[in-house]
C-alpha cells in the first residue's frame, strides 16, 4: 500500500512533464490538425539548451528555464515557417504534413547526433537535490519544483488562450481560418504564435526532465514525445485541459507498472492504453467531435 | 471618386466562366443589391472581392485616402484591414466562442498590443481590453444581443447569429459591408427587423453596403442600385423600380417574357 501511494506521487511528477509537451501536441493539433511528431525534439533540443547554458555560461536554473523556453519558441516558428508553412501555402494534403513531420523529427534526432554523438550526457545538478519525507512518502525538492513549474505554466497557458487578443484568435483559427482571415486575423503569425507556445513548454519540459534524470541524448524526445502524443489522443486531442489530465493519467499508468511487478512492460502498457483508448472513446475525455483523419 | 471600383473582373474554375468580365462601382454610403438567379457567380463575386479567391482578370479597387488603391493580390486579412467586411452565406460564426469573444476577436487586427504586455499582465493590457469590451458590448446592444454575451454563439437562435455575423463584421470598422444572403432562412418578422437593421447600419455607421439577397420585397425596399446577374455576366443595372420592368432580367428570371415578377 505505502509503495502504491509512493508510486502514485511519481506518476504525477513523471505525468506532468508528459502534460507540458502534450499540451504542445494538442494545441497545434487544434490550430492546423497537424500531429506535430517533431515536437518530441523540441523537448529533446530543450534539454541541450538547458545543458549548454548551465554547463557553458554558468547561468541558474531559474533563468536557464527561461532562456530555453524562449529558444524553444523560435526553435518551433523555425521548424513551422520551413517545413510546414510552405506546404500549407501550397494546399498540400494533411498526410504530406505529417510525412513532413516525422521527417523534421528525424532530421533533428539524427542531425543532433550528428553535431553532439550520440553518447549520453548527464544534465548538471543545477539545483542541489534534498529528500522531503512526509509520512511515508518519499519527495525530492526536484520533484515538488516538476509539478509547480508544470501548474504554473499551464495556468499561464490557460490565461494566454482564453484571455488576451492572440488567444481568442487562436481560438478563432482553430475553428475556423478562412472566417478569421476575413474578420482581419492574420492567420500565419497565430500559427507560428501557437507553435511558439507548444515549444516554450517543451522546452521548459526538457530542462525539467534534465535535471529530474540527470542524463540527456539526441534521442531522449522519442519515448516521452509518442507517450505525450497518447497523452494528448487520452485527453481529447484538441482540448487543452484534456491534454493536462492525460499527461498525469499516462504518469500514472507509467509508475502503476513499477508497483504491478512489470516495469520492463511500461512503454508496452502505455501503448496498449493508446489501443483501448482509441477502440473504446476514440474521441478521447474531452474530445468534442468526431477526429479527422490526418 | 466612387470608394469601390471593379473593372473587367472574370474568374475562371476550369472550363466553368464563373464570373465573366464584370465591371461595377459602389459610391461612399451607397446600399448596392447584387441579384441573380442561382449560380449566376454572385458569390463569387464576393469571395473575389474579399480577397478569398484570385480573380483570373480585372482589377477591384478601393478608395484609401482619396485615392484608389488596387486590391488583387493583397491577402486577406490585409483586406479587412483597409475596410472590407462580410458575412457569409451559410453562417460561420466561431460556435464554440461566446458571443463577446466573437466580436472581439474581430478587433484584433485594431487595437495593437506587445504580447509581452499581455503575458505580463500589464495595466495597459487591461486597459485596452477593457476598452474593447466596452466598444464589443455597445455593437451588440445595438442588435439586441446585450444579453448573450457570454453564451456560446452556437446556443443563439437561428436569426440571433444572423445578428451576431454582422455584428462580427462590423467590429473590424468597415467601410464597406458584404452581405451575403442576409435573409434566408428567416420568417416575414425576422426578415422585417433584419430590413430596419440594415438601414440603420447605413445611416448609424455611414457604410456602404453590397447585398446579395433573394427576398426581392427586401431589395426593393433597401437597394438604391442594383446589379443583375446571370451566368457570370451582368445583364442589368439600374434603379429598383428600372429593374422591376426590365425585360431582360425578367426573361433571366421567369424564362418567359409576359410574367409578372414582382
Amino acid at each position: 500500500m505505502e509503495e502504491l501511494i509512493q508510486q502514485l506521487f511519481n506518476g504525477v511528477f513523471l505525468g506532468s512533464i508528459y502534460a507540458l509537451l502534450a499540451l504542445g501536441y494538442t494545441m497545434v493539433y487544434g490550430i492546423i490538425g497537424l500531429i506535430n511528431f517533431a515536437h518530441g525534439d523540441v523537448y529533446m533540443i530543450g534539454a541541450f539548451i538547458g545543458f549548454f547554458l548551465i554547463t557553458e555560461l554558468h547561468l541558474n536554473f531559474w533563468v536557464t528555464l527561461v532562456l530555453t523556453m524562449g529558444l524553444c519558441a523560435l526553435v518551433g516558428m523555425l521548424i513551422e515557417f520551413l517545413a510546414y508553412r510552405p506546404l500549407r501555402h501550397h494546399g498540400a494534403p494533411k498526410i504530406t504534413s505529417l510525412i513532413t513531420a516525422i521527417g523534421v523529427s528525424f532530421l533533428l534526432e539524427n542531425g543532433m547526433s550528428f553535431l553532439f554523438g550520440g553518447d549520453s550526457r548527464s544534465f548538471p545538478q543545477a539545483i542541489k537535490l534534498v529528500n522531503f519525507k512526509v509520512g511515508f512518502i518519499h519527495i525530492t525538492n526536484i520533484q515538488l519544483l516538476i509539478l509547480i513549474v508544470s501548474i504554473a505554466l499551464m495556468v499561464l497557458l490557460q490565461f494566454i488562450v482564453q484571455k488576451t487578443k492572440m488567444g481568442r484568435a487562436m481560438r478563432a483559427v482553430s475553428v475556423d481560418q478562412e472566417a478569421a482571415n476575413i474578420v482581419g486575423i492574420k492567420v500565419d503569425q497565430t500559427i507560428s504564435f501557437t507553435f511558439a507556445i507548444g515549444s516554450a513548454l517543451a522546452g521548459a519540459a526538457g530542462v525539467l526532465i534534465g535535471l529530474y534524470y540527470n542524463s540527456l541524448d539526441p534521442l531522449m524526445g522519442m519515448a516521452p514525445g509518442i507517450k505525450s502524443f497518447i497523452a494528448a489522443v487520452f485527453g481529447g486531442i484538441g482540448s487543452i485541459p484534456g491534454a493536462a489530465i492525460g499527461g498525469w493519467l499516462i504518469g500514472l499508468i507509467e509508475t502503476l507498472t513499477f508497483t504491478l511487478g512489470i516495469s520492463s512492460w511500461k512503454d508496452a502498457v502505455v501503448y496498449a492504453v493508446l489501443i483501448v483508448v482509441l477502440l473504446v472513446r476514440p474521441n478521447g475525455i474531452f474530445g468534442k467531435k468526431a477526429g479527422e483523419k490526418v | 471618386m466612387n470608394l469601390l471600383e471593379v473593372k473587367n473582373l472574370t474568374k475562371n474554375f476550369g472550363g466553368l466562366t464563373a464570373v465573366d468580365d464584370v465591371s461595377l462601382h459602389v459610391a461612399d454610403q451607397e446600399l448596392v443589391a447584387l441579384i441573380g438567379p442561382n449560380g449566376a457567380g454572385k458569390t463569387t463575386i464576393f469571395n473575389l472581392l474579399t480577397g478569398v479567391n484570385t480573380p483570373s482578370s480585372g482589377t477591384i479597387s478601393l478608395k484609401i485616402d482619396e485615392k484608389l488603391q488596387l486590391l488583387n493580390q493583397q491577402p486577406v486579412s490585409k483586406i479587412a484591414d483597409l475596410g472590407l467586411a462580410r458575412t457569409f452565406q451559410n453562417i460561420r460564426l466561431f460556435e464554440q466562442m461566446t458571443v463577446l469573444d466573437n466580436v472581439m476577436v474581430a478587433m484584433t487586427s485594431k487595437v495593437s498590443e506587445n504580447p509581452l504586455s499581455e503575458v505580463l499582465r500589464l495595466p495597459s493590457f487591461y486597459e485596452k481590453e477593457t476598452q474593447m469590451k466596452d466598444k464589443a458590448i455597445k455593437l451588440l446592444e445595438l442588435f439586441d444581443l446585450a444579453e448573450s454575451v457570454d453564451q456560446k454563439a452556437s446556443n443563439l437562435a437561428y436569426g440571433q447569429q444572423r445578428r451576431l455575423e454582422i455584428v462580427r463584421a462590423l467590429a473590424t470598422e468597415p467601410k464597406l459591408l458584404f452581405l451575403d444572403e442576409p435573409a434566408a432562412g428567416m420568417n416575414p418578422r425576422e426578415t422585417a427587423e433584419l430590413t430596419a437593421s440594415i438601414k440603420m447600419i447605413q445611416e448609424k455607421f455611414k457604410i456602404a453596403i453590397i447585398l446579395i439577397e433573394h427576398d426581392m420585397k427586401l431589395v426593393m425596399e433597401l437597394a438604391q442600385r442594383i446589379y443583375v446577374l446571370e451566368y457570370g455576366r451582368l445583364i442589368a443595372e439600374g434603379q429598383p423600380k428600372e429593374i422591376q420592368n426590365n425585360p431582360e432580367v425578367i426573361r433571366a428570371y421567369l424564362g418567359g417574357d409576359d410574367l409578372e415578377l414582382f
